[in-house]
């Protein structure tokens, strides 16, 4: 197999005395869609919080293209390309969508040789590009982000992530707030990135989500990895068991996920 | 994705309603003309509507400033005092230079930069308290509210300052272009040795003091506009966390935000020095609700994210006309307080309870 995009090893995070992740290995490979799965304080967000540089490892190491890193800040993640995409987005909901794609990045070109100003076009033409890449549709880029749909806000999050070259996108709960049709339009979208050769790693609490877009699971509890599965070879039954951690799990051989 | 939300947009309010809310002040604009028109005697004369241009400049001027604040879901409660604080140092230093000898050619635009240069003070000092120091831009600029006043009464001894070169005067009180129909046209100087009939008749256009400072705002309105600068301001405003992780370095924006401010309210400082040759702490102290007023009537939100140089402009000439207007009909003038208050609590309420009506947000 090709060498790792993202490798945890031990990796280890402690508040005072409780230990929230405690020696957590992890692989991603380029291409994957990695579930991260587990019940309320079972250490998923502190274990993401590590990977993109808001919290730092007591112990245990991160590796990323084969080289080890140390996160000082999540800008430091950022220039990696490592790429977190939370509920909120981070979207200014008063600018349009290139503009929130550009933010921060924003084309300039001369204006009278005196001053630069805004080069809207190009912004438009190159936000217009990537969107098609990734096969999102949104009516009007210059519609402010506050008139889009919940999705389309996760589209233009994306959209804005790739642009800038994330190398390994990380999505925590990108469904919770979305109606059904929309959550659909996500998760394909997310088959997209990953036939780009993107990894993605998504944090969920819908097993229906997880199960659709995943190729791989990561269960845990209480700090700890429980369980490895290939998405193919397990059940919503059997994932369920892991994350409450019942020691009793039904085992239904015929059942299987659902079509992928 | 689906376009679904994008169609729910404007579901509330019927296009014409819609309209209105958009541009309730231009249409507020113009009733209140026409009220002052049909009211008032020789409201529309060429004379008059320039006077309205120019009682439009001090409160165009800060609020321009309070427009980048505003944008950024700040306010600059200072800038009446800063204004006041700019008057004082401005006189002062024309007497001091004028008292050392230089001509008042030099001593004039000597003294109006040093006060720019000084103004930019409470402005850095607002933008630290804000940006870095994390107090409410409320209660930071209230503070300065007082101690701007505060050392302007210091500098000025507690009296207004007086005896300026008289060409200060001159360049507040001129216009670039004198008319007498059917004689002569002259520039800057006024005709000479005109009968009592020719002066009457003169027209004059153009104050001086309209042009020197609607270059400031038109440079201002094109950074807000078209320029990086101008875009992060809105992102600021939209949303802090989305800036900050989209890279912008938003405490030093914050800072120049603060001065921009500053400086716009020490621009009107030495306007007011210019046009009534004198400088007093207390110049500037009913005008920081003015300044507000106009950047909410035009249109900004006090939530931040929205406003516009055209809207504030608007809105300063919605006071100015208010202003000018009473003049002209003799009210006394306390009673454009109570307007101006009431236009502000109003305007406040529809942009809360009637957004979409406004067109902002859902």
């Amino acid at each position: 197999m090709a060498e790792p995009m993202l490798q945890l090893r031990g990796l280890t995070k402690r508040f005072g005395g409780l230990t929230a992740v405690d020696r957590v290995d992890l692989e991603v490979y380029p291409g994957e869609v990695v579930g991260l799965l587990g019940d309320n304080g079972a250490g998923k967000s502190t274990l993401i919080k590590m990977v993109s540089g808001v919290y730092h490892p007591d112990g245990g190491q991160i590796f990323f293209q084969g080289r080890e890193i140390r996160l000082g800040s999540p800008m430091d993640a950022l220039e990696l390309g490592i790429e977190t995409l939370y509920q909120d987005l981070a979207l200014a909901e008063n600018l349009n969508v290139y503009a929130n794609i550009f933010l921060g990045r924003e084309r300039t070109k001369p204006f009278l040789g005196l001053i630069r100003v805004l080069d809207h076009a190009n912004m438009h033409e190159e936000s217009e590009k990537v969107l098609k890449r990734l096969e999102i549709e949104i009516p009007s880029l210059k519609s402010q982000i506050k008139h889009l749909s919940g999705g389309q806000r996760q589209a233009v999050a994306i959209g804005r992530s790739i642009y800038w070259n994330a190398k390994l996108l990380i999505m925590d709960e990108p469904t919770a707030a979305l109606g059904v049709q929309e959550q659909r339009k996500v998760l394909d979208l997310v088959r997209v990135l990953a036939s780009q050769n993107i990894p993605i790693i998504v944090i969920s609490h819908q097993l229906y989500d997880i199960f659709s877009v995943t190729d791989r699971l990561v269960i845990m509890r209480r700090g700890r990895k429980v369980a490895e599965r290939r998405t193919k070879d397990t059940t919503p039954d059997e994932v369920v068991g892991l994350i409450i951690g019942s020691e009793e799990v039904a085992q239904q051989p015929a059942g299987g996920p659902p079509a992928d | 994705m689906v376009p679904e939300a994008a169609a729910s947009t404007n579901r509330k309010a019927t296009a014409p309603a819609r309209w209105l809310g958009r541009n309730w002040a231009i249409v507020f604009l113009l009733l209140e003309l026409a009220a002052f028109g049909l009211l008032g005697k020789n409201f529309f004369s060429p004379e008059n509507l320039q006077n309205i241009l120019v009682a439009c400049l001090p409160v165009l001027l800060l609020a321009m400033g309070e427009t980048f604040v505003i944008i950024t879901g700040g306010i600059d409660l200072s800038v009446g005092f800063v204004m006041g604080f700019a008057t004082v140092v401005c006189a002062k230093f024309m007497v001091l230079l004028q008292a050392a000898g230089l001509p008042p050619w030099a001593s004039i635009p000597l003294a109006a930069l040093i006060c720019l240069a000084i103004g930019l003070i409470p402005g850095l000092i607002n933008g630290t308290l804000v940006a870095r120091l994390k107090v409410p831009p409320f209660l930071a600029t209230f503070g300065l509210y007082g101690i701007a006043y505060g050392f302007s009464e210091i500098i000025s001894k507690n009296t207004p300052i007086g005896g300026l070169p008289p060409i200060a005067g001159e360049i507040g009180n001129e216009y670039f272009f004198y008319i007498v129909p059917g004689k002569t046209v002259s520039f800057l100087v006024k005709p000479q040795n005109l009968a009592m009939e020719e002066m009457r008749s003169m027209i004059s256009v153009l104050p001086i003091l309209v042009v020197i400072f609607f270059v400031f705002v038109a440079i201002f309105a094109f950074v807000l506009r078209r320029t990086r600068f101008g875009q992060h301001t809105y992102a600021i405003g939209g949303s802090m966390d989305a800036a900050v992780r989209a890279g912008i370095n938003v405490p030093a924006h914050l800072t120049w935000i603060y001065i921009i401010s500053a400086f716009f309210a020490s621009l009107s400082g030495v306007m007011y020095v210019l046009k009534y040759v004198s400088g007093r702490a207390d110049a500037g102290s009913a005008r920081m609700l003015d300044s507000v007023v106009a950047v909410v009537i035009g249109g900004a939100s006090l939530y931040g994210g929205t406003g516009a140089v055209k809207g504030t402009i608007i809105g300063a000439l919605i006071i100015a006309t208010l202003e000018t207007g009473m003049v002209n009909l003799l009210i006394p003038s306390h009673n454009r307080y109570i307007a101006i208050g009431a236009i502000l609590v109003i305007a406040v309420l529809i942009d809360q309870f009637f957004p979409e009506l406004v067109g902002r947000g859902e």
